[in-house]
């Protein structure tokens, strides 16, 4: 087949199930594949990390002439980047907030738990809509201080915000337009809400926002809001296809769930290998801010460059045995977070959260049925995922 | 016969980090003759980067920094014993409990101690310290709790300035002396230099450059010193931290090219003997190894890197349970860190081997940056200032020989990154505090005299 129409046939819908053999073309295709799109994709392990890392890859879709409004800091570059996630990170995470995430361990227990209470064996669940997907959103919710009776509301915003983003190509344009309202009537939200923290802080993020007494330090209003949304879309989807691919890969693979079971030790590298293997996020675009060459071959300053870091992390050059699940694999360094300065800003909470839902889910899983295999997926190739998955307990 | 190299008796002489990490490894490697580690200290494996940082802000208590284990070595451990010599043709290691312990392999990984100071009398005072062990940490640690008037550290390499910023973070008076023209000169080289300076006087220390300790003064507890400028600093406590030397005293009758340097050994960690012979039985590791580089002229390296100890360890003991052909060679490029000041400074690569320096990314008045150090037209180190994610891209540069200044394009790319200045790397014997790496070989435009 020819290699320039490999990005078209991985988002092709139908490779949605299984694109690791697309993947395994694209690696031998060559380091940088053009595209008849004129995009160029890359898939080795090393190519894709070394352009991760480096600083002459710009995550703004700006860089390639398209108009559009400042983005989030997940598509800026350095040094608006670094101020931004800088002031995000600072109640969020270490240096200067080291216990935030542990923090939470119990308290995601406990939203687990309460999850789980209806998964009554000889019932039928749908591990996404039942579990995986309520859970993301209620733990952002406690993370920001959204008060329990709000949580409601602020599920509908996010319920309309995360389908937008998995649209299909031909859909029409009117949820894009919902989607808008509901990131602006949430953003208003959380500004009304941290203005109420100002004056009753607790022990949330939005509290430790509005109370940082230097202004340099300082969010805006519009960027807490930004921040807060990109929080809850970035950190949504893609711990609900974790925990997803979680529980599909564990019960495809059932030699390595009983040994789960026997040893729950094991289950932060089952995690690290479940993000190398299934990782959420398939692919990432970057633009070349000058001209440069990769293995020979010319990045061109402002073309399109689709990272695909799921090829990546099963490429022969750097795992061993790639295409095998293996939780005790040593050696781990996948891309499931991506790498760089760009690395997932969410990892410690998204770890712990997969690490508890899959924890929580094990007994259940020893006589649980996959209805469906493969299940039907979601539209999007980039953040992929199943959109159903049933069992029968 | 690989079935023979698994098997028979290895002896670990040091039971610090690259003894511990080689100890795994070798089990790892599938070892399955008998292990014994030996090691001067009482403890097991501790790490030491937190006793000049966590442990002195009162953070970490200086006993809990031992070492994980990875996985069980099963290794007879020999602590609080002392080697004392190596036979190397009746393969035995001396102890100073008067045994011997008779091996097939030993790997010597005795690594440094802190360099004292020279007078000592003046060092027998009361209050005046080195951090090297657990029990220097404990023991300044317990001094600076006690609140002192003022800390005097002597030597501004990574070390006296990392002490200097803990005390300046629990809110103590100090002074440091550098004999150099400014902090960290000797590893980093006159810009950066320059850098650290400015942190310091902006962190209330009361720096002193270009002098030196002449005496400490007091009368069984230290109460100041005297420097060469004629002037005088009253202090409650003093910190000596000139560097480390080499633990090879011990191999002076064996044999073994043992210097003040450390032990030479080749690219797989094989010591050599005195007569540039290289051995097949005696392999080193850690700080007190020098081995040649190829990306650095071949010269030989003498580091004291958390990171080599670690990738150095792992090589030596795939090399002492492997065949010939299947030996590695140890080319990791040298990696260090560092925190002080409300900095986070990272390194790859050696950038005293560099005649030109360029800002690749950021700036110094943002206080953040990547700084690319050149020699001769290619990349041979980066340093990173709180920018520690770009420095993945600068070792792909280094180890790819690329050329130097780096090219353009980097999105927060300093003004001035085509502006490449002379790296103003010093004469390592003008510094009080020896180099943490060394260039020991032959660099005939470049005057680095041996100390």
């Amino acid at each position: 087949m020819d290699s320039g129409t490999l990005l078209a046939r991985i988002t092709d819908y139908a490779s949605r199930p299984d694109p690791y053999p697309l993947y395994t073309e694209l690696r031998a295709a060559g380091p940088v594949v053009p595209q008849s799109d004129g995009s160029l994709l890359v898939g080795g392990y090393h190519e894709v990390a070394a352009l991760l890392h480096d600083p002459r890859m710009s995550a703004d879709p700006r860089s390639r002439g398209l108009v559009t409004a400042k983005p989030p800091f997940l598509r800026l570059d350095d040094p608006e980047h670094h101020r931004l996630r800088t002031l995000a990170m600072r109640p969020f995470g270490p240096p200067h907030t080291p216990h935030r995430v542990d923090g939470m361990r119990a308290e995601i227990a406990n939203i687990t738990k309460e999850l789980l209470a209806p998964f009554e064996s000889g019932g039928q669940v749908d591990v996404v809509d039942d579990f995986a997907y309520p859970l993301p959103v209620t733990v952002i919710c406690r993370l920001l201080g959204v008060p329990h009776e709000d949580e409601p509301l602020f599920r509908a915003w996010s319920d309309t915000l995360v389908a937008s983003a998995d649209l299909r190509p031909d859909a029409a344009s009117a949820p894009r337009d919902e989607a808008e309202r509901a990131r602006a009537e949430m953003g208003g939200y959380l500004v009304g809400l941290s203005e109420q923290r100002r004056d009753e802080p607790g022990d949330d993020l939005l509290s430790a926002f509005v109370s940082e007494p230097d202004p340099e330090l300082r969010l805006t209003r519009e960027e807490l809001a930004e921040t807060a949304v990109l929080l809850l879309i970035a950190g949504h989807e893609t711990t609900v296809n974790l925990i997803t691919n979680g529980v599909l890969t564990l019960l495809r693979h059932p030699e390595e769930l009983d040994r789960l079971r026997r040893e729950p030790g094991l289950m932060p590298r089952a995690v690290e290998e479940l993000l190398r293997f299934e990782p959420p996020v398939h692919m990432r675009e970057r633009v070349p801010l000058a001209d440069f060459d990769v293995a020979g071959i010319t990045l061109p300053q402002g073309s399109s460059v689709i990272l695909a870091l799921a090829a990546g992390n099963r490429d022969p050059r750097r795992f061993r045995d790639p295409d095998r699940f293996d939780p005790t694999r040593p050696d781990n360094q996948h891309l499931g977070f991506g790498s760089g300065i760009h690395l997932c800003y969410g990892a410690p909470l998204a770890r712990l959260e997969a690490q508890s839902a899959l924890t929580a889910l094990l007994p259940r899983l020893a006589t649980a049925e996959l209805v469906e295999d493969p299940p039907p997926y979601r539209q999007n190739a980039m953040l992929r995922g199943p959109r159903h998955l049933s069992l029968r307990l | 016969m690989p079935d023979e190299l698994t098997d028979g008796r290895i002896v670990i002489v040091g039971a610090s980090l690259a003894g511990l990490r080689a100890a795994e490894a070798l089990r790892d490697q599938g070892f399955t003759g008998s292990l014994t580690v030996v090691g001067d200290e009482p403890h097991p494996p501790y790490d030491r980067p937190p006793l000049s940082k966590q442990v002195l802000l009162g953070i970490a208590p200086a006993d809990s920094t031992g070492l994980p284990m990875r996985r069980d070595p099963k290794a007879e451990w020999l602590l609080g014993v002392k080697a004392t010599g190596l036979d190397p043709l009746g393969k035995r290691v001396l102890l100073d409990n008067g045994e011997s312990l008779p091996y097939d392999r030993v790997l010597i990984a005795t690594g440094t101690r802190a360099r004292p100071w020279p007078n000592p009398e003046e060092a027998a005072l009361d209050g005046v310290f080195t951090v090297r062990t657990r029990e220097d940490a404990a023991g300044l640690a317990a001094r600076l709790d006690a609140g002192p008037r003022r800390v005097l550290v002597i030597g501004g390499g990574f070390t006296g300035s990392e002490i200097a910023s803990a005390c300046r973070e629990r809110g103590l008076e100090v002074t440091v002396t550098e004999r150099g023209p400014a902090p960290l000169v000797g590893a980093l080289g006159g810009t950066l230099s320059k850098l650290a300076a400015v942190m310091q006087r902006n962190h209330g220390v009361d720096l002193r450059t270009g002098v030196t300790v002449t005496r400490l003064l007091g009368d069984g507890s230290f109460t100041g010193v005297e420097l060469s400028d004629g002037s005088r600093v009253d202090a409650d406590v003093c910190v000596v931290a000139l560097g480390a030397v080499r633990n090879v005293e011990w191999l002076a009758e064996s044999g073994l090219a043992a210097g003040p340097r450390g032990l030479a050994c080749d690219a797989g960690c094989r010591a050599f003997t005195m007569y540039g012979i290289v051995t097949d039985d005696v392999f080193v590791a850690g700080d007190v190894s020098r081995f040649p580089h190829p990306l650095f002229g071949y010269q030989m390296l003498s580091l004291e890197h958390w990171g080599n100890a670690v990738t150095q360890a792992e090589v030596a003991a795939h090399n002492m349970v492997s065949p010939g052909p299947l030996r590695r060679p140890h080319l990791a490029l040298p990696t260090f860190w560092s925190t002080q000041f409300g900095l986070n400074i990272k390194s790859v690569g050696v950038p005293t081997y560099s005649d030109h320096v360029v800002i690749a990314q950021g700036s110094l008045e943002a206080r953040r940056l990547a700084m690319v150090y050149g020699y001769r037209g290619r990349c041979t180190a980066a340093v990173t200032v709180d920018m520690a994610k770009s420095l993945d891209y600068y070792q792909h540069l280094i180890e790819t020989a690329a050329p130097f200044p780096p090219p353009p394009g980097a999105a927060d790319r300093a003004i001035a990154a085509e502006i490449t200045i002379p790296s103003d790397v010093p004469d390592p014997s003008v510094l009080s505090h020896g180099p943490t790496v060394a260039l020991t070989g032959y660099l005939p435009d470049r005057r680095l005299t041996v100390v």
